[in-house]
């Protein structure tokens, strides 16, 4: 099995070629405004080492966090049509009621709301609104709104009025993206609404970045499968993270702390990686990032993604230096690292000049560091272990040392003796920890039905099963399967002790783990 | 005469996040509510808490909660123009001229009730309720405790559902028949329960509740800011007992008449490391066993609070892999009494427990 990891990052874009469990080769290359052209670079080094040339591949899987930095910088967002159902309840909380405005008020488009919706036992709440749902699907046409989010109450117990107005919307408006939010989450009505307004908005941009990647790896001249990593550590087809873009939300995260697991070998740890902008710091708890518990604000909304739990701080290699007070970031050069820093000719100074000044990497062309003095870089080396510190401290959740992994290309910031930290460990290719992530992420296996006169155990541990016979038939590897997530929900009217049951599960693709 | 304080929006802020930890695991969390309230203030509305020793004895005071099980809540959203029409409906039907409205219970999301109808009806709410926490049912209240009238309570639905129960001999066929037609318009109701006196609030009101639930609010909002533990903060502000620490391995839930019932298992970390604590809920947490022994029960309030944000988890939210504190509040005096045990002690929730105070 080889398998292609491409983590498109904000100042670089890595690529990993893993064949059978073992990293043959691994480059940077800076990422480009368009996102395609730093794939494209990466993929043509890679190409360089023989051994990569040689042979087929087998799947290239990327992680990006493209789609949540559009949320975040409020970029390549396109004007939307929220339709509600489950009037007349909730009205006076509408779709976007608790967004920030200037996000609100680039993407919302027109507001629906109508009548239907289900009950928390499945009988209707209110009959589904076919003219109203009709005449709002003509009405976005004629405003030119081409992509739509559409929310109903209870939806996950019962998707039908969400699906006919989908069939509605396909109907009238020719080509329109439709966001259903029942594939999106679960009770919660508003956070699940978010969630789909946003994967709506986001439709245009994950179609011509998901295109860009294809063509991306067709200029490259591989054949091969491409999938996109989600927020647990799992993969997605690529046609299916164009529908559901907001999926991939986390995974960068998700990715990196999964590659450090995978390259160290250790699944209880503490995590930090320290790209070009930021550090995150999170805890690998069995080999998966440890999940943050309360709901999930994304540049501002509130959803119901589970993310794993991280402490950020604007402290990265691209780190703007100010001296007279000193400070090191939070603004970074970021990808233009290659332009603007002294020891690439340009005139910013940023951490990564002071690290190779202090001698604790060696980047660049140390000539042109004369002006930096050594004071002001050990100064900035110093800051930069006492933020790390403390943001180590805040995510960790036992007292005692603990064992640290580094990773990211900002890694030589990192210093090795920290306080609270036993061991800081330092592993081959972990400058390219996300991408090594992404070739390595897993294959899921999900089920989502209703179960009748049955236990809750006996519902529940038919749902593993078949979960697992799915994950098995997508290529994971049977002994390291695990379940990721179970979710039953009694559906009291239905006859029979009705119990609707989700479980998702995932493991290793099995040529990873083959001895 | 004291006079009655306007209570500013982050007041209001604070009250949503203080309430949501009184509520024990129920009452539905504060959020909507306090998005109704967002917009309220925008549009201009004030609201006046004023103090139940303020109240003439002859007063009207309109008590208000939201009824019903909690995740129908995370769906049909709370809606401010809902509960102030159950108050109108007992205006309509038996003339009572309020003089003020007050929460049937400060915890969770009926805080924020009142609030929503005084900006509507321009009444003042009055710093007090009836439960100093969350509860189930209608006959777990310190009205109920002290015997008064159980009617008439208004029930509203906005798909235009009405209905008033006009009598009933005792607390528990409030319940009864409240419960049914609230479990028939989808296990929510706006409801507007027996007016009270000013007289009766006085006597049996749980007071200074709202004010109760602000301080918390702030003292969490506050560590959270500092970066402190807001768990310290809360035990220090409400003289509160930390009972537990740990993650919730298991959640099991079954939604019945009208109820969110289960349980929820927690694995002790740090200084539990290797214990269970297990805890029984009836929309609110009823009682905690630590190994097998039950170590908290109603009356005392049982809170499980996000150990990292101090905010409470709700029966309905609590999930698989949440790492919690769980922490004990003290109950209300009212509800200590052997007829105050008999209406909210463990046997009232179906455990055949003789009720220990977690601060005897």
């Amino acid at each position: 099995m080889r398998r292609i990891g491409i983590d498109v990052g904000g100042t670089n874009t890595d690529a990993v070629l893993l064949e059978d469990g073992r990293v043959i080769h691994a480059v940077k290359s800076p990422t480009t405004e368009d996102v395609t052209g730093g794939i494209l670079a990466a993929l043509d080094l890679l190409s360089h080492e023989p051994r990569v040339a040689q042979g087929r591949i087998d799947g290239v899987v990327i992680g990006t966090t493209h789609f949540i930095n559009a949320v975040v910088q409020r970029r390549h967002l396109g004007k939307i049509a929220a339709v509600r159902i489950g009037m007349p309840a909730s009205a006076s909380l509408p779709p976007f009621c608790d967004w920030p405005k200037d996000l609100a008020a680039l993407i919302a488009g027109e507001i629906f709301m109508l009548e239907g919706g289900h009950e928390y036992d499945g009988r209707e709440f209110m009959p589904f609104d076919e003219a109203h749902m009709r005449a709002a699907a003509r009405r976005i046409r004629e405003l030119g709104i081409t992509a739509v989010g559409v929310s109903s109450s209870f939806s996950p117990l019962d998707p039908s009025h969400e699906e006919r107005a989908g069939e509605i919307l396909a109907a009238e408006c020719p080509g329109v993206r439709v966001t259903l939010s029942h594939r999106l989450g679960r009770i919660g009505l508003l956070e699940r609404e978010n969630a789909a307004l946003l994967n709506a908005a986001l439709g245009d941009l994950a179609k011509v970045t998901i295109d860009g990647f294809r063509a991306a790896i067709a200029a490259s001249g591989i054949d091969a499968p491409l999938f996109i990593t989600q927020n647990d550590g799992t993969v997605m087809a690529a046609e299916t993270a164009m529908a559901l873009p907001v999926m991939s939300f986390a995974s960068g995260a998700t990715n990196s702390m999964r590659g450090a697991a995978f390259l160290s070998g250790l699944k209880d740890a503490m995590v930090v990686d320290v790209g070009g902008t930021s550090a995150d710091v999170g805890q690998l708890k069995s080999g998966f990032p440890r999940k943050a518990n309360s709901v999930v604000e994304v540049g501002g909304v509130r959803t119901l993604f589970r993310m794993p739990d991280l402490y950020s701080i604007g402290l990265g290699g691209g780190s703007i230096v100010r001296q007279n007070p000193l400070r090191v970031g939070p603004d970074s050069v970021g990808y233009r690292l290659t332009r603007e820093a002294l020891l690439f000719g340009g005139a910013t100074v940023t951490a990564t000049d002071a690290a190779v000044k202090s001698g604790v990497a060696e980047i660049g062309d140390k000539s042109r560091l004369g002006d930096l003095p050594r004071e002001v870089a050990d100064g900035v080396i110093a800051r930069a272990a006492e933020m790390l510190e403390d943001a180590i401290d805040r995510m960790k959740t036992e007292a005692g040392d603990v064992t640290l992994i580094a990773v990211g290309g900002g890694a030589f910031l990192v210093p090795n003796k920290l306080t609270g930290i036993g061991e800081v460990i330092r592993v081959p290719h972990g400058d390219c920890a996300n991408a090594i992530g992404a070739a390595v992420a897993q294959v899921s296996g999900e089920t989502d039905q209703i179960y009748r006169d049955m236990t809750r155990a006996e519902a529940i541990a038919a749902a593993e099963a078949r979960a697992i016979e799915r994950a098995k038939a997508a290529g994971a590897d049977p002994p390291t399967i695990q379940t990721i997530e179970i979710e039953d929900m009694p559906l009291a009217y239905l006859p029979g002790n009705a119990l609707r049951v989700r479980v998702r599960v995932a493991g290793e693709i099995a040529a990873l783990t083959a001895p | 005469m004291t006079k009655p304080t306007e209570l500013t929006l982050d007041d209001i802020e604070c009250l949503a996040v203080g309430a949501w930890i009184l509520g024990t695991g129920g009452g539905g969390s504060p959020y909507l509510g306090l998005l109704n309230m967002r917009r309220l203030y925008d549009e201009g509305h004030r609201v006046q808490l004023m103090s139940p020793l303020d109240l003439a004895d002859d007063d009207w005071i309109a008590v208000v909660s939201n009824m019903g099980a909690p995740l129908v809540g995370q769906e049909r959203l709370a809606d401010s123009r809902n509960i102030a029409r159950a108050v109108a409906m007992q205006q309509d039907h038996h003339g009572w001229k309020f003089r003020a409205v007050m929460s049937l219970e400060i915890g969770g999301n009926n805080a924020i009730q009142p609030l929503m109808v005084a900006a509507h009806l321009g009444l003042p709410v009055v710093d007090a309720d009836t439960m100093g926490r969350a509860y189930p049912e209608a006959q777990m209240t310190s009205v109920a405790v002290g015997d008064l009238r159980p009617y008439p309570c208004a029930l509203y639905d906005p798909r235009g559902i009405e209905a008033i129960v006009t009598s009933v001999p005792t607390w528990k066929w409030m319940e009864r028949a409240s419960r049914k037609i609230c479990t028939e318009m989808g296990s929510i109701a706006s409801t507007c329960k027996a007016p009270r006196t000013g007289a009766e609030v006085k006597e049996w009101g749980i007071h200074f509740t709202t004010t109760k639930a602000i301080g918390i609010g702030r003292r969490v909002r506050e560590a959270q800011r500092r970066h402190e533990d807001p768990i310290e903060a809360v035990l220090d502000e409400a003289a509160g007992k930390l009972l537990f620490r740990g993650k919730v391995v298991d959640v099991a839930r079954r939604t019945t008449e009208g109820f969110l019932r289960g349980t929820a298992m927690v694995e002790g970390l740090d200084d539990d490391r290797g214990a269970r604590l297990e805890l029984a809920f009836q929309n609110e947490w009823a009682v905690a066993w630590r190994d097998g022994s039950p170590i908290a029960m109603s009356p005392d309030l049982i809170c499980v609070l996000d150990s990292v944000s101090g905010n409470a988890f709700g029966t309905e939210t609590i999930r698989y892999g949440m790492r919690v504190s769980v922490i004990a509040l003290p109950a209300p005096a009212v509800f200590l009494t052997e007829k105050g045990l008999e209406h909210v002690g463990p046997r009232a929730f179906g455990y055949d427990i003789d009720f220990r105070s977690v601060f005897a």
